[in-house]
């Protein structure tokens, strides 16, 4: 509203990871007292974007132009100071640090001799949070650590608007947030594009961004596909656009015949500390069950109990109508329970990058593999051949690192590496976070092959869009419990939303008074 | 008030602790000192901890950063072996000495800063190389234990200030006030927090992360060349062989003081009590007529239980991804 | 760079070593001729030898990540139980229970150093440091009370000191210990896990790895490995003394290191320490040789690590 042009445009970026195109000659531009989402899968470039933006990375080639001038970052401290902010999803929270320290941490207040002076400090980050609308609770004094994610995020968020940027970009900036807390700051953003901020969001979930974007861009595989005004497309052509192709070719068909064998998984008012708070499911061979809701219900709590991550949990847990006693994922690929769990991170819990594609494969079945202890070679290389095989793992051989592969070939791997122990319960965290859609599309038809098989599949999905593809029935949790089981023509997004936020529940009345902003804003 | 209160224990609370246990340990050593609680015993106890207080202080701003320094016994050699050269004569030239050997101690520690920087080698081993160096120049500028300090000063430094302090304490404590105190309240010091609690947020935030580090090691350098000029003062010697006990007993006196060796917090002055802890048990077995010989032994039992104390955070997991941060 | 380096047989570090050895060996040799005669070459394998166990020790506790610094106290406190014990019964055959008990006493503090880092969860720089302390004051303890022998049994005296075919025992017991953790590394199943508990211990335990029992294995290999080095080192110097072992800790972790092995663990191989331990003994058997004093000693040695540290962390890709 202020300035029409053009305040940060790029030119021709691109930036290639090891390999793989992250962005591809990106030409984009975003104006001043605007609210510009940038939508796209994971892995469509979004976040190389902004950390390009933000000085996290410096681009192979292309030109930034801020206010018509080019400009270099050569880290975060650079763009700091030209006035473009990131808010990333708690990564810059320094966890020692008490809560004022982190708010104050780049530009801290100063006493007449230069050090810093605490009691400004103090002030300065309570006046910040208090502003944002939804920080008074937090003691500025308290040590982030000591916080729940919830919180910190807040805190992350003061941290950029203290510095009053230019231009402030935030990725997933809202997803870790509570849904009260959602809001507020998204009003906060409203104030500050008033008052001629250029602000970038980033974010996977649509009813934000068309409750708060001016203008949209929409990213696919390191290209900037498209522009436009929020509200020109529906909600199913923006798909299209960032998925390239419709929503109903990505999903295998689901069985008609529900299974009828008895339960392989049975839990029953399953307890942990404050997290889960009563939780009882089953699950039969053959079927294919989604836990979704918010961010933090106890979601994956429950796959971690399940795989006797956690420990002090109350409840029973039957496996094959026996109660499961074992401890952690060892205990758990044993022949009696047949567990097999995939991480949430393929990074840091699912794999090992620097080890090669072999050792991965076989690591967890390296006991079945030898004998007195050896290893048996050539058993190994035939199982590895066959797994590459069957999974399509697209690699020059089996020698090369697994961290060389690109992200979806890695998670094949970590599939890989589980289905060789021959699971009977396969439970996944957030199997297809961050790769791409034709490796999903895979993924998806081949956790419906092993279910037809007789597998009993649980998995955990942050993206709504998956459990309705993919489940044949989905347990939406809130708060440690499940909230509501869906299945059939009831599995559909409203009811997944207004189970998420436990509007059908609640008996608090603002959030059932206003069902459709908390539904806007509060969307997981 | 009482919430400012709690939350600084909670900090805190190991370094209070081994305040508290080296109060105890003290009145127990006074009360069975053969002369009595005096200045003159006073004194001698805290001649005996204070090269090692300054270590450790060294070592902590190193640790904070999550670094370590395997190099500071060697510089606190390297420092002692130059003052018993040049630390003699007139005012003028005692001023130049003292300014000298500290300015080596500082370029001894920007040394290990920028091998870690630069070099992207792991502190453990760059500082086991570089302390490797700082002893063979020990050596070079004293191949045998000799040389003179200026006993003046000594005297000043391991007397008493007033038959009420012993001025080694008083030292100590002026010296951390004027070269960390200041450091810690300012922006570098939250640095050298921020680098050592998460160098990829301190990173994402703009922090300077490698100027952090190199000023870390520096000051560990700095207070290093304190150790080393102390020694002197009490021995009137330079000694080139001293450094490698003192390492190990500075990481030592961090752990007892309560501060961790993943970094990002640590108490300075739990490091002194950690180090005056150490040293006030060798004294103690001394006086209660235990054998000498059972010394080592129990100082490594004193260790082994502010060890164990950190090994109780496992009662409180209950998430066992948690046991492996 | 490839980084699975537990299948490529000489990798980087490796070759750079050798490399550099033999430019050493070359300039040496051409001013002092006997750098290059067998005899020297094979006293240079004799004194290498204990070092090298050590160092074999040293990587397996450095493969994961962690360090063992109670080498020191674990060479000495064995060569001393061993000792001690030759000397309560000098008799020819009886007297072996003292090596035995010799490595015993290896056996027991690397498994108190695994239990402690692997259950307790104490940091291994710390942990290690606490039971060197500990054995150290029981060792000035009790030999401050009794009169110990200090006399080697017959068979650490010929493992120490004698010759098969005119190859140095010491040498052999070394190759011995390099084909066993060679094997280990390389064809077991522990040897997978110690690279994959190495790389990132939460994704071993999520693969189903029972990280705390491998941890404790590789401790008490090391513990195994500085008794060994102790047992021949007694031999060799035909008496057990206080302080044998402080020599063998920082060089023992810098061959690792100098081999190409990370500390922060899952990376290296044991070419490259056998590699690192060849360089260092020969740097110092040089400078020996060239009568150069102590200080030039340290300087270079401390200079080598530096450049050669700094090399490959600059020569691999960035993190």
């Amino acid at each position: 509203m202020t300035e029409g042009s053009s305040f940060l445009a790029l030119t021709d970026v691109t930036k290639t990871y090891g390999g793989v195109n992250a962005l591809k000659s990106v030409c984009f531009e975003a104006r001043r007292g605007s609210i510009h989402a940038i939508l796209g899968e994971n892995g469509a470039g979004k976040s190389t974007l902004m950390k390009v933006l933000a000085g996290v990375t410096q681009p192979d080639s292309g030109a930034i132009r801020l206010q018509g001038d080019n400009v270099t970052f050569a880290n975060p401290a650079d763009a700091a100071a030209k006035g473009i902010v990131c808010i990333f999803q708690e990564l810059s929270i320094i966890p020692d640090l008490s809560v004022a320290e982190n708010i104050c941490l780049t530009q801290p207040p100063k006493t007449a001799f230069g050090l810093i002076d605490r009691k400004a400090q103090d002030r300065l980050a309570a006046r910040v949070l208090k502003q944002m609308g939804c920080g008074e609770g937090i003691d500025t004094r308290s040590r982030c650590a000591d916080l729940p994610l919830s919180k910190r995020q807040i805190v992350e968020i003061a941290k950029a608007i203290v510095q009053k940027p230019d231009v402030l970009i935030l990725d997933e900036a809202t997803s870790a947030l509570t849904a009260s807390d959602v809001g507020p700051v998204m009003d906060l953003l409203r104030r500050m594009r008033d008052d001629g901020a250029c602000i970038l969001f980033i974010s996977h979930r649509m009813h934000e961004i068309e409750a708060l974007a001016d203008t949209c861009s929409v990213f696919r595989n390191g290209e900037h596909v498209s522009t436009f005004a929020s509200g020109a497309k529906t909600h199913d052509e923006i798909v299209q656009l960032m998925i390239g192709k419709p929503i109903s070719q990505v999903y295998p068909d689901k069985p008609a015949e529900v299974p009828v064998a008895p339960p392989y998984l049975d839990i029953h008012d399953l307890r942990w500390g404050d997290q889960l708070k009563g939780v009882s499911l089953s699950l039969r061979p053959g079927e294919i069950v989604g836990l979704g809701g918010l961010d933090g219900q106890g979601q994956q709590e429950v796959l971690l109990a399940i795989a006797g991550v956690l420990r002090g949990t109350t409840g029973t847990v039957r496996i094959n109508g026996r109660p499961a006693v074992h401890r952690g994922p060892k205990g758990g690929k044993g022949s009696d329970m047949r567990i097999a769990l995939i991480p949430e991170d393929r990074k840091t819990q699912g794999l090992f990058l620097s080890l090669s594609v072999r050792d991965n494969l076989t690591v967890s079945m390296l006991d079945r593999l030898s004998r007195y202890a050896v290893v048996d070679r050539p058993g190994e290389k035939a199982l590895v051949g066959r797994m590459i095989d069957l999974l399509k793992i697209k690699t020059d051989n089996a020698d090369v690192a697994v961290g060389t592969l690109s992200g979806g070939n890695q998670q094949k791997v970590v599939l890989a590496k589980w289905l060789a122990t021959d699971p009977k319960l396969l439970l996944l965290m957030d199997p297809t976070r961050g790769i791409d859609v034709g490796t999903k599309q895979e993924i998806y038809r081949l956790l419906r092959r092993l279910a037809g098989d007789g597998l009993a599949i649980l998995f955990h999905s942050t993206d709504y869009d998956e459990l309705i593809g993919l489940c044949d029935r989905a347990l939406i949790m809130y708060d440690g419990r499940v909230a509501s089981t869906l299945s059939g023509p009831s599995l559909n997004e409203h009811n997944i939303l207004s189970s998420a936020l436990n509007l059908s529940h609640d008996n608090s009345g603002r959030e059932t008074a206003a069902p459709t902003a908390a539904l806007a804003e509060g969307l997981a | 008030m009482t919430a400012f209160l709690d939350i600084h224990l909670r900090r805190n609370n190991r370094a209070l602790l081994a305040w508290l246990v080296l109060g105890g340990l003290l009145v127990y050593f006074l009360h069975i000192h053969p002369r009595g609680a005096s200045i003159g015993v006073l004194s001698a106890w805290a001649n005996q901890g204070t090269a090692l207080a300054f270590l450790a202080v060294g070592q902590t701003i190193v640790v904070m950063s999550r670094g370590v320094d395997l190099s500071i016994g060697p510089i606190m050699a390297l420092t002692n072996c130059l003052a018993s050269h040049l630390v003699n004569g007139g005012p003028l030239e005692l001023a130049f000495g003292i300014a000298i050997v500290v300015l080596a101690g500082a370029v001894c520690g920007a040394i290990n800063g920028i091998v870690v920087v630069v070099g992207k080698i792991q502190p453990i081993i760059a500082t086991l190389a570089t302390g490797a160096i700082y002893s063979g120049f020990a050596l070079i500028i004293r191949p045998i234990p000799g040389g003179s300090i200026d006993e003046t000063l000594s005297e000043l430094t391991t007397g008493d200030l007033a038959g009420i302090l012993p001025s080694s304490i008083v030292v100590l404590l002026v010296l951390v006030c004027l070269f960390w105190l200041p450091v810690s309240k300012a922006s570098l010091g939250r640095s050298i927090v921020a680098v050592g609690s998460s160098e990829q947020a301190a990173y994402m935030s703009g922090l300077k992360v490698d100027r952090a580090k190199i000023a870390a090691y520096t000051l560990g350098g700095i207070f290093a060349s304190f150790s080393g000029l102390f020694i002197g003062f009490q021995t009137l010697s330079g000694d080139p062989s001293i450094g490698l006990p003192y390492t190990l007993n500075s990481i030592a006196a961090v752990v007892i003081g309560g501060t961790a060796l993943t970094g990002g917090a640590g108490s300075v002055l739990g490091s002194i009590a950690g180090a005056l802890i150490l040293r006030t048990i060798g004294s103690l077995i001394f006086f209660t007529g235990l054998p000498p010989l059972a010394q080592p032994l129990f100082e490594g039992t004193v260790l082994l239980v502010a060890v164990a104390f950190g090994a109780t955070r496992l009662l409180r997991i209950n998430n066992r991804l948690e046991v492996f941060q | 760079m490839r980084a699975v380096s537990f299948v490529t047989s000489f990798d980087g570090p490796t070759k750079a070593i050798a490399v550099a050895m033999l430019l050493l060996l070359a300039v040496g040799g051409a001013y002092y001729h006997q750098f290059l005669s067998p005899m020297y070459l094979m006293q240079q394998l004799q004194n290498g030898a204990f070092l090298g166990i050590v160092a074999a020790g040293a990587m397996m506790v450095i493969l994961l990540g962690h360090i063992d610094l109670s080498v020191p106290w674990t060479i000495t406190a064995s060569a001393t139980l061993a000792t001690a014990l030759v000397g309560t019964s000098p008799e020819a055959l009886v007297s072996e229970r003292g090596l035995v008990a010799g490595l015993g006493a290896g056996l027991l503090i690397g498994l108190i150093n695994g239990l402690g880092v692997a259950y307790l969860r104490i940091p291994s720089m710390i942990w290690t440091l606490v039971t060197n302390n500990i054995i150290l004051g029981v060792c000035v303890f009790y030999s401050g009370f009794y009169a110990l022998r200090s006399q080697p049994s017959p068979v650490m005296s010929a493992l120490g000191a004698g010759q098969l075919f005119g190859i140095p025992c010491a040498v052999l017991v070394w190759f011995a210990v390099s084909a066993a953790i060679v094997f280990l590394l390389r064809r077991s199943r522990t040897g997978r896990y110690i690279y994959a508990v190495g790389t990132h211990e939460p994704a071993a335990y999520l693969s189903g790895i029972d990280t705390r029992k491998v941890i404790v294995f590789a401790f008490v290999v090391a513990g195994l490995c500085s008794a060994i080095a102790g047992m021949l080192l007694t031999g060799y110097a035909g008496q057990s003394y206080q302080r044998m072992g402080d020599p063998y800790l920082l060089p023992g972790i810098a061959a690792v290191v100098l081999g190409g092995s990370s500390l922060f663990g899952g990376r290296g191989s044991y070419s490259g320490t056998v590699a690192g331990v060849l360089l260092i003994t020969l740097i110092s058997s040089m400078l020996s040789i060239m009568q150069a004093p102590e200080a030039a000693k340290q300087i270079c040695y401390g200079v080598v690590i530096i450049l050669m540290v700094g090399l490959y962390s600059r020569a691999a890709p960035a993190n």
